[in-house]
């Protein structure tokens, strides 16, 4: 197999062009919308928690840390859902032309990537107005968003293998995102988890990676700690990492293995 | 054009394909959870039944086969979209993977997009392109229409800008299916010119098609299947007049012509297959109906070109059939019977389009052009 090839970084070029030209053609706002949606939600949500049920009340940056979890969670459900799917609904191409079958997943994560990397400087610059001071560390946050890709692109490799031969596969995932957002800890600290049960939490890869996110972004003004320093097991310290390359390496197995019966299975 | 030792370009040995059927196929979770409990037999299709062949360099090879005979399949299997069951297929030099024309269309994108899109899938990146567009738009005479989405153009539009990229591509193989069975009269003789010169340029391309008359004209081999198996490979001829007589015995294109009857009308003897200037003769009839003084007959081509037509409004009350006779001297390709019937005022009471359809078959090959065989000679002195 020929993977990035001049042919296949032609394709993707034109297929990530003409996923973003058709999404947003036809509305006056156009691209903005990809921004608008998710500070609609934040805005939902810190009114929400700031004001009803005030949790983010000991943080002065709670807002900062709920736009950073909202981001990064939207970045994870629109690479997984889109992705799922991106197989299935390419299946009249499938059918004639035998590109490389894993395009249609990375076109979609590529779409979600830009989008992610607009909506970090929204944070950025939300950040700066809410006085949080600005240091080296948010350097770090590009190795977090590099863990979050390969984590979202080997479960949207799987998804998008699986639902091929199984369409209930897109309802399915559209449930366990609703229920993975309250399991991510995005709109509370996971400090408010009861210590029992954040073990658990903490096996999510996704908590890890919001709260480690924030964590950097927030270091010049608020006293937070990343994971691996504020647990002690070294089984829980790993575990998220783990429970990547499980997925990336599983993703990215069945569907290798799967994909050359794509054409004939849709 | 005499080569020493012919060099393959694809080989492929004794390859299967079996489908599962839909019914079995498992698209739900339930499903699959219930068959795992039932003892799950499995419903297969063979489609491909060992098939072995070499197609070579420089080979304008041509895959002929009636519906269902597995061709379409082979041709995807070269060109890489299905597995083999079984088999293996050998690919020397790059292979243009275009099944059909305007693969990847989006018509939500303007035609210039889709310019792009296209050629990338041919193999072509964006600065590539940029140098070939404007041959592109020429080509399809499409420059006023670049910038409108391709949901608006007709679907005549749509076929030039395909074909204008497709013949951008370049590679050792290029493989076609059926391509020459859409668009006008006009697109088609351009398409066959292109193809003219892909043989002349000794180019290997692979060319599933339904046409005798392409076979002919432009293949320098040919393969017939049947029911996925060979049925005769080699010479341009042979197969040519095996796929027309496996045609002429087939029931169903009697059973094509019976179907098509309008209410109350019969038309009988329509045979399936004419050679040049015969004669078909009609007879038509209706039994039931008191309410007929006058028939008309017209002749078109599959692609609605208008050949011939004629009234007869003479018909004495009472009477319930007649007989239509015409000497068809058409050039070769598939054609319809129309029908009009008319009222005791003589105004059209009905019209019947494709009631019948028939092919003329006959040794002019490309030698001529048009609807019809005008009787013509070219004096040398």
């Amino acid at each position: 197999m020929r993977y990035v090839t001049k042919k296949n970084r032609a394709i993707l070029r034109e297929m990530v062009a003409t996923d973003f030209k058709v999404r947003y053609q036809e509305s006056v706002l156009g691209y903005l919308w990809s921004l608008l949606r998710p500070l609609f939600m934040f805005a939902i949500l810190y009114v929400l928690f700031t004001y009803i049920i005030p949790i983010g009340k000991d943080n002065p940056h709670y807002g900062v840390a709920l736009l950073t979890g909202i981001v990064m969670w939207n970045f994870f459900s629109e690479t997984t859902s889109l992705g799922a799917s991106s197989v299935v609904n390419n299946g009249d191409l499938l059918r004639k032309i035998s590109i490389p079958r894993y395009l249609m997943v990375l076109t979609s994560s590529i779409s979600a990537l830009i989008n992610l990397a607009i909506n970090c400087l929204v944070i950025i610059i939300f950040a700066l107005i809410n006085g949080v001071h600005p240091t080296f560390e948010w350097i770090l946050v590009i190795p977090i968003v590099v863990e979050l890709f390969v984590f979202s692109l080997g479960i949207a490799f799987l998804l998008a293998a699986l639902t091929v031969k199984f369409r209930d596969i897109t309802y399915i995932w559209e449930i366990f995102l609703q229920g993975g957002f309250y399991a991510s800890a995005i709109i509370f600290p996971i400090t408010m988890v009861p210590g029992s049960v954040r073990d658990f939490f903490y096996i999510n890869p996704i908590v890890q990676i919001v709260q480690d996110a924030r964590n950097f972004i927030l270091s010049g003004s608020v006293h937070t700690d990343t994971l691996w320093n504020s647990v002690d097991s070294i089984f829980i310290k790993i575990a998220p990492f783990i429970v990547i390359v499980i997925f990336a390496v599983l993703g990215v197995w069945i569907f290798k293995k799967r994909s050359p019966y794509f054409a004939e299975d849709i | 054009m005499s080569k020493s030792t012919p060099e393959p370009a694809i080989e492929i040995k004794n390859i299967h394909k079996e489908f599962i059927l839909p019914q079995s196929k498992t698209t739900s979770l339930k499903q699959a959870a219930v068959n795992i409990v039932r003892d799950n037999k499995k419903t297969t299709q063979k489609v491909l039944d060992g098939v072995s062949f070499t197609i070579n360099k420089g080979d304008f090879f041509g895959i002929v086969g009636r519906n269902g005979s597995g061709k379409s399949t082979l041709l995807k299997m070269i060109a890489g979209v299905y597995v083999p069951t079984e088999g293996e297929i050998k690919i020397h030099g790059g292979l243009t993977p275009f099944i059909e024309l305007g693969v990847g269309f989006n018509p939500e994108l303007s035609g210039r997009d889709n310019v792009y899109l296209n050629g990338a899938l041919l193999g072509y990146s964006h600065k590539e392109m940029d140098g070939m567009y404007d041959e592109i738009v020429e080509f399809a005479e499409l420059g006023p229409f670049m910038d409108q989405k391709l949901k608006n153009y007709s679907s005549g539009m749509q076929v030039r800008l395909a074909f204008s990229i497709a013949i951008k591509a370049k590679n050792d193989i290029l493989i076609f299916d059926e391509v020459l069975a859409v668009g006008d009269e006009a697109f088609q003789r351009k398409c066959m010119e292109v193809f003219r010169r892909y043989r002349k340029d000794n180019q290997t391309v692979v060319l599933v098609t339904h046409s005798m008359d392409n076979v002919n004209a432009l293949c320098t081999r040919a393969l017939m299947l049947e029911d996925g198996k060979i049925k005769h490979i080699g010479d341009v001829n042979d197969v040519a007049r095996l796929y027309s007589e496996s045609n002429i015995l087939s029931e169903d294109s009697k059973a094509k012509n019976e179907n098509k009857q309008p209410i109350g009308i019969e038309i009988q003897g329509v045979k399936p297959i004419y050679d040049k200037n015969d004669y078909m003769e009609l007879s038509i009839g209706w039994p039931d109906r008191d309410d007929i003084y006058g028939v008309g007959v017209s002749i078109s081509s599959v692609n609605d070109v208008y050949v011939f037509g004629s009234n007869f409004k003479n018909i004495k009350s009472k009477k319930k059939n007649i007989k239509y006779r015409v000497k068809l001297n058409l050039i070769s390709g598939e054609y319809k019977v129309n029908m009009a019937t008319y009222n005791s005022k003589g105004d059209i009471s009905g019209l019947m389009q494709d009631v019948a359809r028939f092919d003329v078959r006959n040794d002019y090959n490309t030698t001529v052009g048009g609807v019809t065989v005008l009787e013509h000679e070219y004096i040398t002195s």
